[in-house]
């Protein structure tokens, strides 16, 4: 019986505890928490580096990057040389309505065109709205934080 | 009110066990010479209770339940089929959906997998980066179900301490692998990405607060007498049949089979280099079942601050091809993830995915115990017994 | 003293409006202080802050309006009439139990006593009456219930029918330690008993009767939180198994009506308490007209405290089950009140 009313006891003890300290929440559009650096928030493309190799697109899992390009004709670097042939992005568009949020995409990335940026605040009141196109990628390039420095004991390697 | 006259229920397997714990179905004949109707209750798919979709066709007399069928699937998403299709990178990618509670700890037994077919061992830093990944996960889980389990038997304000308690654990995951449920870090051979700046010293705040928050449920929830009453004695599994049905995890160790595949089972990650305790406890009840998840909680913590400690420093990567394909063969491997004993049966021809995969989810053999536990116990008591097995439904129809 | 003449229809349509705008007005309080508030602080949230600027403090007043713009949806199978009426019968409950809650020597709707104001010669009915009115409720739970024709429902209902049944006799039970030591069933009488008593020859506080009646007190507060429905006695409405019980499925103003029925009465409750133990309106060395003005308003503190205990056991503790529910009723609040009113005697008659 002791024991028992102890245990009723405490129990209020700890929501009078709680309420006397100050509430842990974020009062959201009024403050605002920034995410961590890594945050997953959005996929940031950067066009010129981007050769529509379309190993990205084949490497989602669920296909939600869409890619058209065409190759156009350059004059040649040198006095003499075979005019280049250049890719060039038409379209770039992911559907963040079905993209996973994998990062997939990002890795695979040969020529360093796909970040992720931890801006979040890209919600649209119709789903079909979130297919965002490379414009719209584009801007959210500013986002794209630094690369942060590591931990103690990890082994500094250059970016391949 | 529909009364309908529902076949009985089929013979459930005759296991000797310890009368005591067949008391509440001895009860349950008493009412057989009044013979009202029973009255059959759907509780889900849309239920409070069911965390999620899973339905329970329950059989009640008065609010005794007289027999309960689980019918599961409502939210089968074919993860076996779906790795048929895609290549190894992505399907870690969609494993981390199975239990998206602890995302990152099914990662694990499938990375594990692919590595052994390969024959590559990640190297030390990454094996202890997967560790503490794994039992930070385990710990996020188990904060919610702490919080969860007194949301089902009626008090609110646990809830929020445990979602309170998970966000600083998600934050953590969070600040390493950027994603707050679904991880997707592990990488074959190793894992992608080192530790930021100054994580060390945070994480071991956390694990102080999770210590922490631990005695705060030890007050508000185990110590309340009203909690106590209801979940003492309510759904004993004995030892013997819960290992019959294929129970697992806390759900077992609560019963007191002291059995751990962290430490029994073949050597996986650094859980050897420490030291640390399997928790069980005798009874097999409701109760029971939350004060061994509690203890697990604060003993995760515990390896946590340990490994941190002891981190080795070093390479993240062992020498990996860069298009992963997977030589010939078949492994079984499995882990001890927060819900119970998590498998994959990868099947590989030498092709970039896998040919086949059966994937061994722990609810799905915890939560096919239901029909035994729930016949002959109140209503109220089928939610106690639901919370307290805790399983996740994207666990149990994959 | 009055010098205005107040015609009796008029005086009664007063007062029916008094009744009327109060009890949504108590509701709200009682919603917007412990369960939007209080609840979020203890659960280290801060609840509702943006409506209305000052901390959210128009949050209930606009959900009320929400629930009023609401479609009525009712159920194809419902018993259509019972359905519509068990709402208005909860909140009748409730309405009926202010009516005699007394708030000042003169401030209140009806005292139910036959000579108000002569002192010492209380003989009115109102301790009786309240009880009586205050488990009407069960009727229009255990109608909501069966007209709306979900097993959820009806279960809901079944369970708050017994429970409310068993917890009227301790709730009754605990109220005759005063009645016996007061020697009145009079509100009046028995706020008047606490006033011009004296704690050992000393009347700075009066003589509330917690003083001698805790253990009714306790009992009072135990069996008044299973009579709201109240966590951690709130099986009727257990939204983890019964989604919402008696009242699932109900939407719109009649869920209002509910909401109402739910806080207004926790409110009369709580006056209830505060009445029979705590001192109701009276503060011993004010009298008079200034009492009138005074009364009410220590009256709604001491409400607010009393209130402030229940709600506190709300959010903190988990629920019984239906049956341990009944075993706490029948083996230790009836008897354990049986054995207090026995000692209250005994005393009564020994001094």
């Amino acid at each position: 019986m002791k024991r028992e009313i102890k245990g009723m006891l405490t129990g209020l003890g700890v929501t009078f505890r709680t309420m006397m300290k100050p509430a842990v929440t974020v009062q959201y559009p009024h403050e605002r928490e920034d995410p961590a650096p890594r945050a997953r928030g959005v996929i940031a493309l950067k066009e010129e580096n981007c050769t529509v190799c379309m190993l990205c697109a084949r490497s989602c899992p669920d296909w939600c990057i869409y890619i058209e390009g065409h190759k156009e004709q350059r004059p040649p670097r040198r006095e003499g040389g075979r005019p280049r042939s250049v890719s060039l992005l038409d379209r770039f568009d992911i559907d963040y309505a079905l993209c996973m949020y994998c990062g997939i995409c990002v890795e695979v990335c040969p020529f360093d065109a796909l970040f992720w940026s931890p801006e979040f605040e890209y919600s649209e009141t119709r789903i079909a709205e979130l297919l965002h196109d490379k414009h719209k990628l584009g801007e959210w390039m500013s986002t794209v934080p630094e690369p942060e420095p590591l931990e103690r004991g990890a082994e500094v390697k250059g970016k391949k | 009110m529909t009364t309908t006259n529902l076949p009985p229920p089929g013979d459930l397997p005759e296991i000797a066990v310890d009368p005591a714990a067949f008391r509440h179905l001895a009860d349950a004949q008493v009412n057989v010479e009044l013979d009202t109707g029973d009255m059959v209750l759907n509780i889900g798919p849309q239920h409070p209770a069911t965390h999620g979709t899973l339905r329970l066709v329950v059989r009640l007399d008065g609010e005794r339940v007289v027999s309960a069928d689980p019918i599961i699937g409502y939210m089968h998403r074919g993860y076996e089929k779906l790795t048929e299709f895609r290549t190894y990178p992505q399907i870690t990618t969609l494993i981390n959906r199975i239990d998206w509670l602890s995302s990152f700890a099914n990662e694990v037994p499938f990375i594990e997998a692919a590595e052994h077919l390969m024959a590559i061992e990640a190297p030390p830093r990454a094996q202890y980066l997967r560790t503490i990944l794994t039992e930070l996960s385990r710990i996020a889980t188990f904060l919610l179900f702490l919080g969860e389990m007194g949301l089902q038997v009626g008090a609110i304000t646990p809830a929020f301490y445990g979602f309170r308690d998970r966000e600083y654990v998600l934050n953590l995951i969070e600040a390493v692998t950027g994603g707050r449920f679904h991880p997707n870090f592990n990488r074959i051979g190793g894992i992608k990405d080192d530790l930021p700046w100054g994580w060390i010293s945070e994480c071991r705040g956390v694990m102080n607060k999770t210590l922490a928050s631990c005695d705060e449920f030890d007050d508000l929830v185990v110590g309340n007498p009203i909690f106590q009453k209801r979940t003492r004695s309510i759904g004993i599994i004995p030892r013997e049949l819960g290992a019959a049905y294929g129970v697992s995890g806390s759900n077992l160790r609560a019963s007191g089979v002291d059995w751990d595949l962290r430490r029994d089972g073949p050597k996986y990650l650094v859980y050897d280099e420490l030291d640390w305790q399997v928790w069980t406890h005798p009874d097999g009840d409701s109760f029971s079942r939350y004060w061994v998840r509690l203890q697990e909680t604060r003993e995760s913590a515990r390896m946590v601050l340990q490994m941190l400690d002891q981190m080795p420093s070093g390479p993240l990567m062992a020498k990996v091809p860069r298009i992963i394909k997977v030589p010939e063969g078949e492994v079984f491997v499995n882990t001890e993830n927060p819900l119970g004993e998590m498998g994959y049966y990868v099947i590989s021809k030498g092709a970039t995915g896998p040919f086949r995969t059966k994937i061994r989810s722990a609810s799905f053999s915890n939560v096919s115990i239901l029909p035994w536990l729930l016949r002959g116990v109140y209503v109220p008591d089928i939610v106690t017994i639901l919370a307290s097995l805790y399983f996740i439904l994207g666990d149990i129809d994959r | 003293m009055t010098a205005i003449e107040i015609g009796w229809g008029t005086t009664l349509a007063i007062k029916t409006v008094i009744v009327l705008g109060i009890v949504p007005l108590t509701a709200l309080i009682l919603g917007y202080v412990f369960l939007l508030k209080m609840m979020s602080h203890m659960q280290s949230r801060l609840g509702p802050m943006d409506p209305g600027g000052f901390h959210g403090w128009y949050q209930l007043i606009g959900d009320g309006i929400k629930f009023l713009q609401k479609e009525d949806i009712m159920p194809g199978e419902a018993d259509r009439r019972v359905f519509a009426l068990a709402p208005a019968i909860v909140v009748l409950s409730t309405f009926l139990v202010f009516v005699v809650i007394p708030a000042g020597p003169r401030v209140s709707v009806a005292s139910l006593d036959s000579a108000p104001f002569a002192k010492g010669a209380f003989d009115g009915v109102g301790v009786f009456y309240a009880l009586a009115v205050s488990s009407l409720s069960v009727i229009g739970v255990l109608m909501a219930g069966w007209a709306s024709s979900n097993k959820y429902a009806l279960l809901g209902a079944l369970r708050a029918a017994a429970q409310l049944i068993a917890y009227e006799l301790p709730l009754v039970l605990a109220v005759v330690g005063v009645v016996i030591q007061t020697g009145t069933m009079s509100l009046q009488g028995i706020v008047s008993f606490q006033q011009h008593g004296s704690l050992f020859g000393w009347s700075g506080v009066g003589f509330p009767l917690i003083l001698t009646q805790f253990v009714g007190f306790a009992l009072f507060m135990v069996a008044a939180q299973a009579e709201l429905t109240q966590p951690p006695f709130d099986m009727p409405v257990a939204e983890s198994e019964l989604v919402a019980g008696y009242m699932v499925e109900y939407t719109g103003f009649r869920f209002l009506f509910f909401f109402i029925g739910e806080f207004g009465t926790a409110f009369a409750f709580a006056a209830l308490a505060a009445t029979l133990f705590l001192g109701g309106w009276s503060v011993p060395w004010v009298h008079g007209t200034a009492a009138d003005f005074l009364g009410p308003v220590v009256l709604f503190a001491k409400v607010m405290f009393v209130a402030f205990l229940m709600f506190w056991a709300r959010f903190t503790y988990p629920r019984f089950r239906e049956d341990q529910l009944q075993a706490i009723a029948w083996k230790w609040l009836i008897p354990v009140a049986l054995a207090n009113i026995l000692l209250t005697g005994v005393l009564k008659v020994a001094f």
